[in-house]
């Protein structure tokens, strides 16, 4: 499979016959034909043309690529120049690789910790319901509704990071193919090299070559770009979850929170009666104790509670749900 | 001939798409020059899915130079505008 392929073009010095007759037979099942049946792309394009934007883009690739390589004068060295420089750029794509993983964990480890405060501003505009505090769990939600902005963008990057891991992991597979066969071909070049057409076999190789790590690099280049703004964004959220304006509102510095434990403390009489008037009433009625964590806005479970006249939980469960809930 | 997308690799595509891959890259070359990004989106992503269609991708292992070059997925006008320009100052 590991070949590199004669170029068909006319306007460039066909292959020899014996020449080719020694190569050729190796090529033949792996190689495609650059010009379909042989006929010039130039001459399929027409003089002047055709596409001329991909002509125009493949001339600054080109232009780039040769760029990838010094060419030193004899063609042979070269080709050890560009084998070296293919394992070179293996490494890196490798630890370009491992770059975007790296990147894409931090991403996943702040949306866990978003959804974290996210939750506990859930639960927090419970608490607040259950108070008849909608004030305090207005702000909650709304402050709620900021984390979910930033886990959207959050989202949005995990995707395209993934997308390029993805790639970055196919070029790395193609690039590793293309370095071995670039390494069986070239002992075969540099053998024949004494004969004109091996000498332009070695150009074009190394054309291809070089075109194809010029490509790679562009890869590289626009996933480093993606990790680099992502890095600013994941900073800005770290910086964020640091400050406290989002993790700490449950703690006591939190004012949301004091609001809540102040209030909190003159309704659990209230509460308790509600309980009590709940324990007292059999019914159907799901118990409060499940209600933490779970995702809907409490009116509803809350008025069951204060009003249940029909909630008979089992009792254990109801006391757990008023320290957890109720309590401060 | 042989096209490469950058970023995926290189298809071996039929001279007889030639006349239909001119019309698409004319329509991105247009868009270009006319700065319009949603039509530059929308004539790449043309252009990409013909290729794909018609062209057979060509083994990792095959190392030879490419007639024509697309930019890769997802790339913007400015992005390619730069990358062009570079070639021109």
């Amino acid at each position: 499979m590991a070949e590199i392929c004669p170029n068909t073009r006319p306007n460039r010095p066909m292959p020899g016959e014996d020449v080719s007759s020694q190569l050729e037979p190796a090529m033949a099942p792996g190689c495609v034909d650059a010009a379909g049946a042989g006929a010039s792309v130039d001459v399929v394009l027409g003089r002047n043309g055709g596409m001329a934007f991909m002509k125009r883009l493949s001339g600054v690739v080109q232009a780039k690529a040769n760029k990838v390589l010094d060419r030193v004068e004899d063609p042979r060295e070269t080709l050890d120049l560009s084998y070296e420089k293919q394992l070179e750029q293996l490494q890196q794509v490798r630890k370009g690789v491992a770059d975007v993983a790296t990147a894409r964990k931090r991403i996943e480890l702040q949306a866990s910790q978003l959804q974290a405060s996210a939750n506990k501003l859930q639960d927090q505009a419970k608490q607040a319901l259950a108070q008849n505090r909608e004030d305090l769990a207005r702000e909650a939600l709304s402050r709620r509704a900021g984390i979910a902005d930033q886990l959207e963008q959050l989202r949005v990057q995990h995707e395209q990071l993934q997308a390029q891991e993805e790639k970055l992991v196919i070029t790395t597979q193609q690039l590793q193919t293309r370095v071995e066969a670039f390494r069986s071909q070239k002992e075969t070049l540099k053998a024949s090299y004494t004969a004109a057409e091996a000498q332009t076999k070695i150009g074009e190789a190394v054309s291809g070559i070089s075109e194809s790590m010029s490509d790679t690099g562009m890869a590289m280049q626009r996933a480093q770009d993606k990790i680099a703004n992502m890095q600013a964004r994941a900073g800005a959220v770290d910086e964020l979850l640091a400050s406290g304006a989002l993790t700490d509102l449950t703690g006591s510095s939190d004012p949301l929170q004091a609001e809540l434990d102040k209030a909190s403390s003159s309704n659990q009489v209230e509460l308790e009666l509600a309980q009590l008037k709940g324990q007292l009433a059999p019914a159907d009625a799901p118990a409060i104790a499940a209600a933490p964590g779970a995702s809907d806005a409490g009116d509803a479970e809350d008025a069951e509670v204060v009003d249940a006249p029909g909630a008979a939980p089992a009792p254990g469960a109801d006391l757990f749900s008023l320290k957890k809930d109720g309590g401060a | 001939m042989i096209i490469r997308i950058l970023g995926d690799g290189q298809f071996e595509v039929p001279d007889s798409a030639k006349a239909k891959l001119d019309e698409l890259d004319a329509a991105v070359d247009h868009a270009l020059s006319t700065k319009d990004e949603e039509a530059f989106q929308r004539a790449l992503n043309a252009l990409d899915t013909e290729i794909r269609e018609l062209g057979t991708p060509v083994a990792a292992s095959t190392i030879l130079p490419s007639d024509l070059i697309l930019p890769h997925e997802g790339a913007s006008l400015s992005e390619i505008s730069e990358l062009l320009g570079s070639e021109e100052i």
